[in-house]
């Protein structure tokens, strides 16, 4: 890509901005990164939320073909990543909210609050399942 | 020279420069809470009979807040799904058809899911 674009500019190579290889992964960087992986599948699983939704007002009949689709061993799993996709966009949607108001910029609280988005997202995600699966 | 305040704020060229940004995070702070609901709603009924859904849907809060929760999750990841779009698709014509595509499918969820959810609480 970087040639290509060194020709569009008229066939001299120009030095580029540093980029994702340059820098050794840290902790923000890769939150980051997850933020946005999961925004994105959350995008596209909304597809999935319309269409569940779709036919249960559709009848008992579409519904019923939602339920077992969605229901099924490969429907649960894809239904866990996006649950816990929601989970951790949200928990880490809370921590850019909390950076928007210029707060816990230093070292510790921006580390903590990175390392706090995985560790919570996950067990989160499996306890909405128990319970989930509690209530049933 | 400097420019007044009252006349920049909110816009650069295109007169609505801020627009996204202060949306995006508007939305964020409303699905804080939203997403919860809307996750409680999954978790009760993902599993439920239809009866037990559509009498859940029959509530007037319940369908008000699942909702809200689509409309506000909607709007902001089409700001998202925009905001990628600019990062990575350089060049037209498929920066402008990628950024229309989002703005119809983003269209066509929010539409196709609020029709379902009034169908639901209306009991039609």
């Amino acid at each position: 890509m970087s040639t290509s674009k060194a020709k569009a500019a008229g066939g001299v190579e120009r030095p580029l901005s540093p980029h994702l290889q340059i820098y050794a992964p840290s902790w923000t960087m890769v939150m980051s990164i997850v933020h946005r992986i999961t925004g994105a599948a959350l995008y596209f699983g909304t597809i999935l939320l319309a269409y569940w939704l779709i036919s249960a007002a559709v009848g008992p009949k579409a519904f019923a073909t939602a339920q077992w689709i969605l229901g099924s061993w490969i429907g649960r799993l894809v239904l866990f990543g996006y649950t816990w996709a929601l989970v951790h966009h949200l928990i880490g949607g809370i921590r850019f909210l909390i950076w928007d108001f210029g707060r816990c910029f230093d070292e510790k609280p921006r580390l903590m609050l990175s390392k706090l988005n995985i560790v919570l997202s996950v067990p989160l995600t499996v306890l909405l399942w128990i319970v989930a699966y509690a209530i049933k | 020279m400097r420019t007044p305040l009252s006349s920049v704020r909110g816009r650069g060229s295109a007169k609505f420069g801020t627009d996204d940004y202060w949306v995006q995070r508007l939305t964020a702070a409303v699905l804080v809470p939203l997403s919860v609901v809307l996750i409680i709603f999954l978790v009760r009924n993902g599993a439920a009979s239809h009866a037990t859904v559509r009498e859940a849907l029959a509530n007037p809060i319940c369908a008000v807040l699942v909702a809200a929760a689509i409309i506000a999750g909607v709007v902001h990841m089409r700001i998202g799904m925009q905001v990628i779009i600019e990062d990575y698709v350089h060049g037209q014509p498929w920066s402008v058809l990628a950024i229309v595509l989002n703005w119809f499918f983003s269209a066509l969820i929010v539409l196709a899911s609020i029709w379902a959810v009034a169908k639901l609480s209306f009991g039609m």
